[in-house]
């Protein structure tokens, strides 16, 4: 396996004097699985924002020997850093193969762009495989199920062979069955990629995450494995309001 | 089949524009016809900077003018002879042809000019405006203002534009004089034929994987930008083709008008080619074509009848179109199709596509509405 890995050091988003993200810490290691959690306004998505150029921040995050702070949106895409978003923003009035195909894209020459589409590339055929959308390739995306346009996206970053995944709660308002696929297709591409997923269902973290970052108030509170971190009592007070010693106290 | 279907359009328009109209229409008629095509072009450009890259240019008339004053410089140039003045330089300019006319005598810059002058405005604009994420409304506010500018600038140049007045009483077109019907009857077919030729090239371009570009620009260009690609390059290549293709509108309107004068370029003509892209159906191929003629045609022949009349029933028209053909007449084959196959409302809505998600990107399409809605305001005044 390869060295590459997300190293995330004091990283400080400020929005109007608001502290949103507060000095944050994290690495995140090739094939490592990692949840993050925490309650709302804890900066979850602030941090993949900042990380993906869309808000700016102080501090370093880097990928191998890159800093990513500081580029455009679209080139830190080009250097293998690919998002999802909460919404899943697929181009609806596009069919699904052309959505692939246009993820694939980024480093086409000018002239070929003016050509038609004459075959599937391999890359969007092996993503179409992986998501499972072979037989709606050509289905406009719009009449996809919500579940289906969360595959959708993340076929987009598979097609592009995106390094690091950052993926803003991806089963949200999936059935449970689309949980179940959606999880075994993280850890299928989390295998050789860096992943961070978002998330705020707490089964479908302790069955497919590898580690979890959990987040408060814009720092990290706790780290470490799913029965570490149910453990910790720092963690059970966010999520509870107080501890669960004091719960049981109380009870008894 | 649904290959099909637009071939056989785009053949029935070739048809009709080749072949039927010079057959039955009078040479008046068909100098009419020559002046709407002229407009078409300009609306094929806007259909695809406004239908398929989701920017409103309410202010071709900037390009078109561009074009038309590149052409109509070489037209005067040509009349007055080698080493010449044009007539009204002597009337209202010093008697001298300044600098920035002389390049244009040669007709090949001409020719390059009426590309390249509206290509490099329209690339120094596009890169200010793009790069600074400025769109929706404020696009369209900024480009009509723009027109609107250059049209007082026009004004004020008397000596060296023709002023309020133009430029006009042309006498020779590369050699063939502009009055003798039969070169009218060729400047007609010349400009049918590179208005179908342009909507050949139209229809590969809507095909390629650029046509998909701008269209998922359109509809997320925040969403383009997260997958690597920077959107405000692929806006720019859109609008600069708009913009040639009105400038070539613009060159070919001067021969067949006989005129251009700041009238024709300002803020009125440009929502006038808006409007007729926007009745044709604006993301359409051959919509805008077919709408900017249809509405020309139908101005000419309603103000020969009713004068007057015409601003009400445009306004009318358009009304009509936002309320009940969104898609423009472009969309009415289809839903005819739909009336006669589900004579009943439909049980389930199974195709119609859903209602779009809370994301900022649906907002551009849905600003460019209420602009355009105010145009037949702004189309009565005139």
């Amino acid at each position: 396996m390869s060295t590459d890995y997300l190293e995330i050091t004091k990283l400080h988003v400020e929005f109007d004097g608001f502290v949103a993200i507060d000095s944050v810490d994290l690495t995140v290691l090739q094939g490592d699985l990692r949840f993050l959690i925490g309650p709302n306004g804890a900066g979850k998505t602030t941090l993949i924002d900042a990380i993906t150029g869309l808000v700016p921040a102080t501090g370093s995050a880097r990928y191998g020997s890159t800093e990513l702070l500081g580029r455009k949106v679209h080139q830190i895409v080009r250097m293998g850093v690919g998002r999802t978003f909460q919404t899943a923003s697929v181009f609806e009035d596009l069919t699904v193969l052309q959505n692939l195909d246009i993820a694939a894209g980024f480093g086409r020459s000018p002239l070929s762009l003016l050509r038609k589409r004459r075959s599937v590339p391999p890359e969007v055929e092996k993503a179409l495989t992986a998501v499972g959308l072979e037989s709606l390739a050509l289905r406009p995306a719009g009449v996809l199920a919500h579940g289906q346009k969360q595959w959708l996206e993340i076929g987009m970053l598979l097609v592009q062979d995106a390094r690091v995944m950052l993926l803003d709660e991806p089963v949200a308002g999936m059935s449970h069955e689309e949980r179940e696929e959606t999880g075994h297709l993280l850890k299928r591409i989390g295998a050789d990629r860096t992943v961070i997923v978002i998330e705020h269902d707490m089964d479908f973290v302790r069955t497919f995450a590898d580690s979890v970052t959990v987040m408060h108030g814009g720092r990290v509170l706790a780290e470490g494995t799913v029965a570490e971190i149910q453990a910790d009592e720092r963690v059970q007070e966010v999520y509870l309001g107080r501890s669960v010693a004091a719960i049981t106290e109380e009870v008894g | 089949m649904k290959r099909l279907v637009p071939l056989l359009a785009y053949l029935l328009l070739a048809g009709a524009l080749l072949l039927l109209a010079p057959a039955i229409l009078t040479d008046f008629r068909l100098s009419l016809l020559s002046r709407f095509c002229t407009f078409a072009i300009v609306a094929v450009g806007i259909g695809l900077a406004w239908g398929r890259g989701g920017m409103l240019t309410l202010g071709q008339g900037l390009f078109f003018g561009l074009g038309a004053y590149v052409m109509a410089m070489h037209m005067k140039l040509d009349d007055a002879g080698p080493g010449g003045v044009p007539d009204f330089m002597k009337l209202y300019g010093d008697g001298k042809t300044p600098g920035w006319w002389e390049p244009f005598r040669s007709p090949i810059v001409t020719l390059l000019g009426i590309i390249l002058v509206p290509a490099i405005v329209a690339t120094v604009l596009g890169l200010a405006v793009f790069k600074r994420r400025v769109k929706g409304a404020y696009f369209a506010i900024l480009s009509q203002a723009l027109t609107a500018a250059f049209a007082i600038l026009l004004i004020g140049q008397q000596g060296t534009t023709g002023g309020f007045n133009g430029l006009n009483g042309f006498k020779s077109f590369f050699g063939y004089a502009v009055n003798d019907p039969v070169n009218r009857r060729l400047i007609y077919f010349l400009t049918a034929i590179i208005l179908l030729v342009i909507l050949a090239g139209m229809a590969q371009l809507y095909r390629s994987r650029f046509g998909e570009l701008l269209v998922a620009v359109r509809d997320g260009e925040e969403r383009v930008r997260f997958l690597g690609y920077d959107p405000a390059n692929i806006k720019l290549v859109a609008y600069v083709v708009s913009a040639v293709l009105a400038g070539i509108g613009g060159a070919l309107f001067v021969p067949i008008a006989g005129i251009i004068s700041p009238s024709d370029v300002g803020v009125v003509p440009s929502i006038a080619f808006v409007i007729g892209v926007a009745m044709g159906g604006r993301t359409t191929l051959l919509g805008p074509a077919v709408g900017a003629i249809a509405v020309a045609w139908a101005q000419t022949s309603l103000s020969e009848n009713f004068p007057s009349f015409w601003s009400y029933f445009q306004g009318g028209l358009f009304v009509i179109v936002i309320l009940f053909l969104p898609g423009g007449i472009a969309q009415l084959p289809t839903m005819a199709t739909r009336l006669r196959r589900r004579p009943k409302p439909p049980a389930d809505p199974s195709p119609i596509p859903q209602p779009r998600a809370a994301e900022p990107r649906a907002a551009e399409p849905r600003a460019a509405e209420p602009a355009t809605t105010s145009a037949p305001a702004t189309g009565a005044v005139a």
